[in-house]
């Protein structure tokens, strides 16, 4: 498994991505510059990591969305390689058109940095194999646009076709109500595209890798993705 | 020339900080505000002269960048 992972003005999560695809991995991603035209040969999953690319500035991921690099994202994506984007990489992703629907503002308004249990909604993909189907995981989220929206065609039409991948909940697993910390529509924290090798999530596993730093319920998405290629 | 570019929010998207504001002008007595929906101004100067050449430039920049069309609607005034 070659893993890269992309770096833009104002990423802040990268080396804890880089530190948790090494962890399952056994070998260092390669760290992409924006301004990139090319992904090293041979990659197999590129990561967008977390932070604040260009300062938020226009819109959450808008014009990270649109850099260089991203056109070599788009034509990886397209022969069916691996993507996945946390946080600020599921809002690039958003605005890059490699998922449906956009991140807005919390609902409350707030920037919410708590711990958070997801449900698992399928684990047959390339990224949840070693998780059980409809397992409750405990990561965190730490985010001010998480807010998932989109028109009622898009949202039935990832309901119907299983491309949800996360959904908040509560330690039980049920979902809805107080689970839910921004206001997503049908609860939902991360999507698929609709291969499936492009994943979108808020929550970042690549925190929760270590029982010293608030658990391990992370590791399994990047142990799956190990053993897809 | 100069132009200015109007990003709002599509009916129907819920808006949490114009609710917020709506809230706010309510709070300070400011009276007969029904809603408030928060958008974006951008003033943009161009370097021809032609305004229909203008304005299709900016019909790109809007579909391009400056306006996500799957919640935002914009309007171009030159």
């Amino acid at each position: 498994m070659k893993t890269a992972v992309v770096v833009f003005p104002g990423s802040n999560r990268e080396s804890d991505m880089a530190r948790a695809l090494t962890q399952a991995t056994g070998r260092q991603p390669s760290m992409l510059w924006h301004a990139d035209h090319e992904l090293p040969a041979g990659t197999d999953l590129v990561v967008l990591p977390g932070g604040f690319s260009y300062g938020d500035y226009l819109r959450c991921g808008a014009i990270a969305g649109r850099a260089a690099i991203m056109d070599a994202v788009r034509a990886h994506a397209a022969r069916g390689g691996l993507v996945l984007g946390v946080c600020n990489g599921f809002q690039i992703l958003c605005e890059s058109g490699l998922l449906p629907g956009v991140l807005m503002r919390n609902a409350n308004l707030r920037f919410v940095c708590r711990m958070q249990h997801l449900r698992v909604e399928r684990n047959d993909t390339a990224f949840t194999r070693r998780y059980d189907r409809r397992q409750t995981i405990k990561v965190c989220i730490a985010h001010g646009e998480g807010n998932y929206e989109a028109d009622d065609t898009t949202i039935d039409r990832l309901e119907g076709e299983g491309l949800v991948a996360f959904r908040y909940c509560d330690s039980a697993g049920n979902v809805g109500g107080d689970a839910n910390p921004n206001g997503s529509r049908n609860d939902i924290a991360g999507i698929y595209s609709d291969a499936r090798n492009v994943l979108g999530l808020m929550p970042h596993p690549e925190n929760l890798i270590d029982s010293l730093v608030g658990g391990t319920d992370g590791r399994g998405l990047f142990e799956s993705l190990a053993s897809a290629a | 020339m100069k132009a200015r570019v109007v990003v709002t929010l599509k009916s129907g998207v819920l808006d949490p900080q114009g609710k917020a504001i709506e809230g706010a002008l309510k709070s300070l007595g400011v009276e007969g505000v029904a809603s408030v929906r928060q958008g974006k101004v951008f003033d943009v100067e161009l370097a021809g002269a032609d305004a229909n050449a203008a304005k299709a430039q900016l019909k790109t920049a809007c579909e391009k960048l400056l306006a996500n069309t799957v919640i935002e609607n914009y309007q171009i005034d030159l």
